[in-house]
């Protein structure tokens, strides 16, 4: 999967798990950029992002987590690994 | 088949779509089937995030919506962890179980304020119910390693505070207290010996759950054993130590759906909306086999073979539940007579046709059998669970009837029973000895109405032989008079609800006037039917709470408890007695209650009246009842 795939897949992960119409991330973009991003949010985008992918986060890495590229970084690094 | 809730259909496809079409109608005030479509989403296994927007939707609805079939309930949570995550779930989860619930969360780590300061911004938003977690992390039962002594004051410790909550929620919650049982860790300390250890954190837990499980037996709180649900699924799976210390959360978020339901289903067994009757198909379903083309011998159940011993397991399942009280019914595409022949005949059978209230084998419809089944129980389809083998007949009840229970069957019928049993349907919060009977009392109920059907009204009664026992409140009918108190919503004048201990209250309390009443009548035993109380108000006897079992309608019990309570009256000087009708989503049977006992209106308040009775002019009718004062 190339980081564009998986960008792709976080944003239609993302759209549902925040409950919006429409949804434009990049690797850039950060959780003050995304309407109802909150801590609490927060908590479910990663639950249902490691069962869309498949993967499980460790808890630093989900600390390290600064904008969707980190989160795209971890889960690249993680399917290359299988 | 626990975590993803398998008993029910997989979410569908178009989820996201139904959820933004409902918005758009509710937001446009078209509540039409709103309600219904709410539930039918509710009714399939979702995930955190399908259950988050369902929550919002309902919520939306909630607040537009004027009138709902649903019961309308405020359940505050109160506790270890993480909960503004759980709070959307429960209230996605509890239309399944056919209430409409609103979630009071307090700030974290306010428990005990929340609970016992009279001022606190959770008590002041008043929840109806309030569900206490705790978590052997906040109780501080995983502390340092501590000596055998340490160990048990650690324990009196968290009972203390739980005890402290306890003792603050009971000064002013009105409908339940709930508490969850405490999971204990996965992780060992000495291994096996932590059984018997009473430091270890193991022992400890088990020890506050048997404290927990004794002030549920008292009737102090009900209790929702998590602790269980969570060796259902096993200990590893149940905690994510990385989630708890990422944000206290206490326990896999993938579980959020599953103690949801958990919570669900007991907040609808407190309230009265668990269900009552179980309707079986036969065919496949009870026995292996088309009985119409394979005949008697045909058809596989019973020892012998592993696919008749599976059948023979649900069968017995099904008459255990019988014994607990829950009524059973058959639905079934069939010819009567080819469908009665197993019960009749087949030396394997478990069930017998005495166990099954009403049987219906016909080629009607399913949905249309199933209201047929319900009138003629006189409860409602909302009451109902339905297990049939085939999705056709399933999807065509589910379609028609979106409040009937439509658990999803697994291939093989040895899963049958847990499949039956995963989904809760049929949970209980206490259990006395006229649950065990009614079931009976329903099948006595339909051979009334045959006899009924046969005679006039007054030979009818004369024919019943009907049997009225008085008594006041006591102790040994405390639980039961507790339990109509809070389940009555039909025949229920005012609806007012009452804990088990200010019943006990009640028992000794010289200002009030109590009565319960027992009947029976050639065809058995009903049990207790009907719960009274009047405040005596000097010459005034004011009625605080009058209700009664819908099935004894149509006998003149109600006659005959206005007579009794006549002559207690008499017996005291007192010259009036008041009457008071408050309407309820469900009480509208009972509106001219008092009319038609006699009563004057004194007052109509918008729909709530207040109605009035000369005792002394009041003449005692002649009843085809016998009077039997205990």
């Amino acid at each position: 999967m190339t980081r564009a795939e998986i960008l792709a897949k976080i944003h239609d992960v993302m759209i549902d798990v925040l409950d919006l119409d429409e949804l434009h991330i990049t690797e850039k973009t950060t959780a003050s950029d995304v309407d109802g991003w909150d801590s609490l949010s927060h908590l479910r985008l990663i639950t249902e992002t490691e069962a869309a992918f498949n993967v499980t986060f460790t808890t630093g890495e989900i600390e390290r987590f600064e904008n969707v590229g980190d989160m795209v970084a971890a889960i690249e690094t993680k399917l290359q690994n299988r | 088949m626990l975590e993803s809730l398998e008993w029910l259909l997989p979410p569908p496809v178009d989820f996201r779509q139904q959820i933004k079409e409902l918005r758009a109608a509710i937001e446009a005030g078209e509540f039409a089937r709103v309600e219904a479509r709410l539930q039918a989403l509710a009714n399939h296994g979702l995930g955190l995030t399908q259950l988050e927007q369902l929550a919002k939707t309902t919520q939306r609805y909630a607040a537009a919506a004027t009138k709902t079939d649903l019961r309308r309930v405020k359940l505050g949570l109160l506790g270890a962890g993480t909960l503004d995550v759980i709070a959307p779930a429960l209230i996605a989860t509890a239309l399944r179980h056919n209430l409409l619930l609103e979630v009071v969360l307090a700030d974290y780590g306010t428990t005990l304020q929340a609970a016992c300061n009279p001022a606190s911004e959770f008590r002041a938003q008043d929840p109806e119910f309030v569900l206490v977690s705790s978590d052997y992390r906040t109780l501080d039962l995983d502390g340092s390693f501590l000596g055998e002594e340490e160990g048990r004051s650690k324990v009196e410790f968290a009972n203390q505070t739980l005890r402290a909550t306890l003792d603050g929620l009971k000064s002013w919650v009105r409908g339940g207290i709930l508490f969850q049982t405490v999971v204990p860790p996965m992780e060992p300390l000495f291994g096996s010996l932590d059984f018997t250890q009473s430091q270890s954190c193991y022992a400890m837990v088990s020890a506050l759950n048997r404290t927990l499980g004794e002030w549920a037996r008292a009737g102090e709180l009900t209790l929702v054993d998590i602790a269980r649900a969570a060796t259902w699924v096993g200990l590893e799976n149940w905690h994510d130590p990385a989630r708890w210390h990422l944000a206290k959360m206490p326990f896999a978020m993938r579980f959020v759906p599953l103690y949801a339901d958990l919570v669900g289903r007991v907040l609808a067994a407190i309230t009265g909306k668990a269900r009552k009757c179980l309707v079986l198909d036969l065919d496949n379903t009870l026995w292996g086999g088309v009985i119409g083309d394979d005949g008697l011998e045909g058809i596989v159940l019973g020892q012998g073979s592993a696919g008749g011993e599976a059948f023979l397991d649900i069968q017995r399942l099904a008459k255990r539940l019988r014994q607990r009280g829950v009524i059973l019914a058959v639905c079934s595409k069939n010819e009567q007579d080819a469908a009665l022949r197993p019960f009749r005949e087949h030396p394997e059978m478990a069930l017998t046709e005495d166990d099954i209230a009403v049987f219906h084998a016909n080629w009607t419809d399913k949905a249309a059998n199933l209201r047929a089944i319900a009138d003629s129980l006189q409860i409602g389809v909302d009451a109902l669970v339905f297990l049939d083998d085939n999705p056709a007949e399933r999807a065509q009840v589910r379609r028609e009837l979106p409040m009937v229970a439509v658990p999803e069957l697994p291939e093989d019928p040895a899963l049958y029973p847990r499949a039956l049993m995963a989904g809760g349907w049929f949970e209980a919060v206490s259990f006395v000895e006229e649950d065990a009977k009614r079931a009976d009392d329903y099948r006595a109920q339909i051979k009334r109405k045959e006899l009924e059907s046969t005679s006039d009204v007054a030979g009818y009664l004369e024919s019943l032989q009907v049997v009225c026992t008085f008594k006041p409140f006591d102790a040994v009918s405390r639980a039961r008079i507790s339990q109509l108190v809070n389940k009555s919503n039909q025949f229920n004048l005012t609806t007012r609800r009452y804990t088990e201990a200010q019943i006990a209250t009640a028992e000794a309390d010289p200002e009030l006037y109590t009565l319960q009443v027992r009947l029976s009548d050639r065809f058995g035993d009903s049990g207790m039917i009907c719960v009274i109380i009047f405040r005596k108000d000097g010459q005034r006897w004011v009625n605080d709470t009058w209700l009664m079992s819908c099935r004894v309608l149509g006998r003149r019990v109600e006659e005959a408890v206005l007579a009794e309570v006549v002559r207690a009256a008499r017996a005291e000087g007192v010259a009036q007695l008041v009457g008071e009708f408050i309407p309820s989503a469900k009480n509208r049977m009972v509106e001219k209650h008092y009319q038609k006992l006699g009563f004057t209106l004194l007052e109509d308040k918008g729909g709530q009246t207040i109605w009035g009775l000369d005792v002394e002019a009041y003449v005692t009718p002649d009843l085809p009842i016998t009077i039997v004062r205990d």
